[in-house]
């Protein structure tokens, strides 16, 4: 009450402003998607204005719900199968590529780290452009669609699996692997063995953050689409996102960010199970928020 | 490493070892991401079929036909030309976007670091909430609220801004900068927080006991430490920005605030002229390597000087 009474006093106050302004940001932030998540349960056909509710454009409309419009649950599902074939695909090429580079101090692995720091800083209509230019002159063998789209999401998220991995190899330091070599392991054991068991919360996270930026890119599905049997939801949103007559589009893209919810909570539920049998304390929101912020740096 | 000498031997296989580990992902970056700069280069340097107008690569740098560039250097350097005013127009776009993202992102996240206190975990999973929102849906919400009859119009007629309703959808910068703040500001805040977290308080405490008011101590410690999160955050957004089509597609569609991504797109896509587009995509790929270059300097002065 106090403290209510102190800040009407003086609103403006350093912490105080600060603490409206990040109020209205994380508003500003949040509510336009939850009024699109709203606008899907409309009972009308408006995508602006709230119109009763229902499940109409989910499952209910026998032509244009996401459930009956072939092009919709097309999308759905190929964003699904491509988060799913990059998550396979990156997150052991990844690993091996961290670790080999983490303890490789050979000619050329400062020029691979250095590549696989540039895929992150190339802008996303670059890479594209040279894939799909790639895939139309020389490596021809590689169609457009699912294929040309899987290879273009590894080749995006694989840096960040080398991110996550790498520091905490970093954070390991390399005297577990050394002890097993002197307890007699190959060097494949002692990876196998004494590594990549502490490696696998890193591990987890990086699949989910896989899956997380798969299931959000756009540009890469768009330049490597074959057509609209291979367009991902991103892609749709794009195409239809103007002259789209209904909220099924809306009910699409909540259906999507529903299931990368779903995946990201069952992924942050594993990585805490796996980080407490390990023994890591404090396995919190504001644990795993660093790291991705860890990440993104 | 002390005993390196009597491990020689070892080494070297476990060298073999290591590279042989990262050979795949290394393979997979030169065939992916290393060779498809190369075919760039060979298209924007090649001919276009005369019967089929698709591209025809020139593969031998010895006969590079430089046409193409010649057709996009000449756009960019005559006044008044197609690409210099779509340069321009995304030069001041991504300017003005990423200052505002940054007027924003630095409260925020200096916020949430320094007087986040128990809530921290809440608002952490506040702004990274929209890492996990696609940004093609993040841009559908503000289409829906951007209608005519949409929630924006309705506020501002309501509150007496806006005597009828507007259409903000139809070629408005004001749309496309606002669509580009909103969808890029989350990866600002997020490297801007994790610097500002890790500052150490002791040295804002010794400035206040030196007697610092707590803005001197914030302008004269705070702030000069996290330069370098600051260069950071804006390299993060900018770069990303300089590529963008679908922003100013979806907000705005029009030919008046179409971007340099959107030329690329054209000429790319469009399939006429593509030699022109992997032109443009080489000279945006070399402005970008010397921002970045300027980012690199800009970093290590900072550094340089907090180390002295």
């Amino acid at each position: 009450m106090t403290r209510l009474r102190s800040w009407l006093a003086n609103p403006w106050g350093k912490p105080r402003f600060l603490v409206l302004f990040t109020a209205l940001y994380l508003a500003w932030s949040i509510v336009p998607i939850l009024v699109a998540i709203r606008f899907s349960f409309n009972e009308g056909r408006s995508r602006s204005t709230s119109q009763g509710w229902s499940l109409r454009w989910y499952t209910g409309d026998p032509d244009l719900s996401v459930l009956h419009d072939p092009t919709m649950h097309t999308a759905l599902l190929q964003s699904l199968r491509l988060a799913l074939i990059a998550v396979l695909v990156t997150v052991p090429l990844g690993v091996a590529l961290a670790v080999g580079l983490t303890r490789w101090r050979g000619r050329g692995s400062g020029t691979a780290r250095g590549v696989s720091l540039a895929t992150l800083v190339t802008p996303e209509i670059v890479m594209g452009t040279a894939l799909l230019l790639v895939f139309l002159n020389l490596l021809t063998f590689v169609e457009l669609g699912t294929m040309a789209q899987a290879i273009g999401h590894i080749t995006f998220s694989l840096v960040f699996v080398v991110i996550i991995v790498r520091a905490r190899l970093l954070a390991i330091g390399p005297h577990y692997e050394e002890a097993a070599r002197d307890l007699g392991a190959s060097q494949l054991q002692a990876v196998r063995l004494a590594l990549l068991p502490m490696l696998v919360p890193a591990i987890v996270a990086s699949g989910i953050i896989v899956f997380a930026i798969s299931m959000d890119d756009f540009v890469i599905s768009n330049f490597l689409s074959s057509g609209t049997s291979t367009d991902t939801v991103p892609v749709r949103i794009y195409a239809t996102g103007r002259t789209a007559p209904t909220p099924a589009l809306n009910a699409l893209a909540t259906l999507t960010l529903g299931a990368t919810i779903v995946i990201a909570l069952l992924g942050f539920l594993l990585w805490r199970t796996v980080r407490a049998a390990r023994g890591q304390a404090g396995s919190t929101v504001g644990e795993f928020a660093a790291l991705d912020a860890e990440t993104i740096r | 490493m002390s005993d390196l000498s009597e491990q020689v031997g070892e080494d070297k296989t476990g060298t073999r070892f290591w590279a042989g580990l990262a050979l795949p992902g290394m393979a997979w970056l030169a065939v992916f991401f290393v060779l498809p700069f190369y075919v760039i280069l060979c298209i924007a340097f090649g001919s276009v079929d005369p019967i089929f107008q698709t591209a025809a690569p020139e593969w031998n740098p010895l006969q590079w036909n430089t046409a193409a560039f010649e057709f996009v250097l000449e756009g960019l350097f005559t006044s008044g030309a197609a690409f210099q005013t779509v340069f321009l127009r995304t030069l001041l776009y991504v300017g003005i976007a990423t200052a505002l993202s940054l007027c924003i992102a630095y409260p925020v996240a200096y916020y949430i670091a320094r007087y986040g206190g128990r809530w921290k975990g809440l608002l952490l999973a506040g702004i990274i909430a929209p890492f996990f929102i696609s940004y093609l849906m993040r841009m559908l919400a503000w289409i829906n609220l951007l209608q005519d009859d949409g929630w924006v119009n309705d506020v501002l007629v309501w509150v007496g801004i806006l005597d009828v309703p507007r259409n903000w959808l139809d070629g408005r910068a004001s749309s496309v900068i606002l669509g580009l703040v909103y969808g890029y500001v989350p990866f600002m805040i997020l490297p801007l927080y994790a610097f500002l977290d890790r500052i150490d308080r002791s040295l804002l405490e010794a400035a206040r006991d030196l007697g610092a008011s707590p803005f001197q101590a914030f302008r004269m410690v705070t702030f000069p430490l996290s330069m370098p999160a600051i260069l950071a955050g804006i390299a993060i957004i900018a770069l990303p920005m300089f590529g963008d089509y679908y922003t100013p597609d979806l907000l705005s569609g029009a030919p008046q605030t179409s971007l340099i991504g959107n030329q690329i797109v054209l000429y790319i896509r469009g399939g006429q002229q593509i030699p022109v587009g992997a032109a443009l995509v080489v000279v945006l790929m070399l402005f970008l390597t010397v921002l970045m270059g300027y980012y690199i300097y800009a970093t290590a002065r900072a550094q340089r000087r907090l180390g002295s």
